[in-house]
């Protein structure tokens, strides 16, 4: 290669370097149990065909943050945005051992459940004020969604002028009420789905794409 | 031996002269002692954030399981956002709130405008 070509090649990677558009991390937040690791999973594999952890009916089986990087969303619309999905913890005030004990657990195990679980829900808090650019709010449409964890966790999202989707999750279980986390939180765009079947994941999709673009 | 439960209230004055990490260091050591805190005016979303966050920190197997907290609801979750549009923008206020140690402080009621809350005389 010349050296004109050389050249030529070192400046277009400095502007590219420069120039190049950071992706939007989108953290999926939610009170344990809400199905955010199951939601995550789902939009991993419809875009890239791999999962991002395993689930469990056990709280806190996600315990550390865990993050995929370049996503790809292609909303029905044919929008199409590139983002870094991060599954976090389920936030939580509280977390005792005896409750993991009632699934079954040897003590051990539940101890340091509970520790990596502590550990791992004020890493999700820190992150959320300092490292993430949008959220996938997750509820469980089954509960009452003015609990205080949804209350708290929307006045820090609005807080900080992230955007948020709120997902209704569960929308398969039969005393699903997707219409009153849409009631409780009308200023926000709030989709129902079903992480685990799969069930509206295109709106969903739309929605991405128009609130975190 | 009569035995009861230390409620504190703390008035808005109070808490508006100290820094975030003391409003939170203040409220976590009277919790962890096992006392009700009952805050004239709530904290701040940040300060609710860290609140959090240094409470996952302090939790002991065994020891403290970390904290229960309640604030009404009140109109912003209902209408116009937390910090709606009828506030005109401006932060609102935060909202008499009450914190407890997990396990000791159940709340039996929560609407708009009225919390109901039970506290027992020994966690678990």
């Amino acid at each position: 290669m010349s050296m004109f070509g050389r050249a030529k090649q070192r400046l277009s990677k400095f502007f590219q370097m420069l120039f190049r558009r950071q992706r939007s991390r989108i953290g999926i937040y939610g009170p344990p149990n809400a199905g955010k690791t199951t939601l995550a999973n789902r939009i991993v594999r419809d875009c890239s065909g791999d999962a991002i952890g395993p689930v469990s009916e056990i709280p806190h089986e996600t315990r550390r943050a865990r993050r995929r990087e370049d996503v790809v969303i292609t909303g029905a619309n044919g929008n199409t945005l590139v983002l870094d999905i991060v599954d976090t913890p389920g936030v939580t005030t509280k977390i005792d051992y005896h409750e993991f004990l009632e699934y079954g657990l040897e003590q051990d195990e539940a101890i340091s459940r509970a520790r990596e679980a502590t550990e791992g829900v004020a890493e999700a808090m820190h992150w959320l004020r300092e490292d993430i650019h949008g959220v996938i709010y997750v509820m469980d449409s089954t509960l009452d969604p003015f609990m205080q964890v949804n209350i708290m966790m929307v006045g820090i999202i609005e807080s900080r002028n992230l955007p948020v989707v709120i997902v209704a999750n569960k929308t398969d279980l039969p005393d699903a009420a997707p219409s009153r986390i849409k009631s409780a939180f009308p200023q926000h765009p709030v989709i129902s789905v079903s992480g685990l079947e799969g069930t509206n994941m295109t709106e969903l999709y739309d929605l991405m794409t128009e609130h975190f673009g | 031996m009569i035995q009861g439960v230390q409620i504190e209230l703390i008035s808005a004055d109070r808490l508006s002269n100290l820094t975030s990490m003391e409003k939170i260091r203040t409220i976590l050591d009277s919790v962890m002692l096992g006392n009700i805190v009952v805050l004239e005016r709530g904290l701040t979303p940040d300060e609710q954030s860290k609140l959090v966050e240094v409470t996952m920190m302090e939790i002991r197997p065994g020891g403290f399981s970390g904290i229960e907290m309640e604030t009404y609801p009140g109109k912003e979750a209902e209408s116009g956002g937390i910090f709606s549009r009828i506030f005109g923008g401006k932060r609102p206020q935060g909202r008499m709130t009450v914190i407890g140690p997990a396990g000791q402080l159940k709340m039996l009621k929560i609407e708009r405008d009225r919390l109901v809350a039970w506290a027992s005389l020994t966690g678990r």
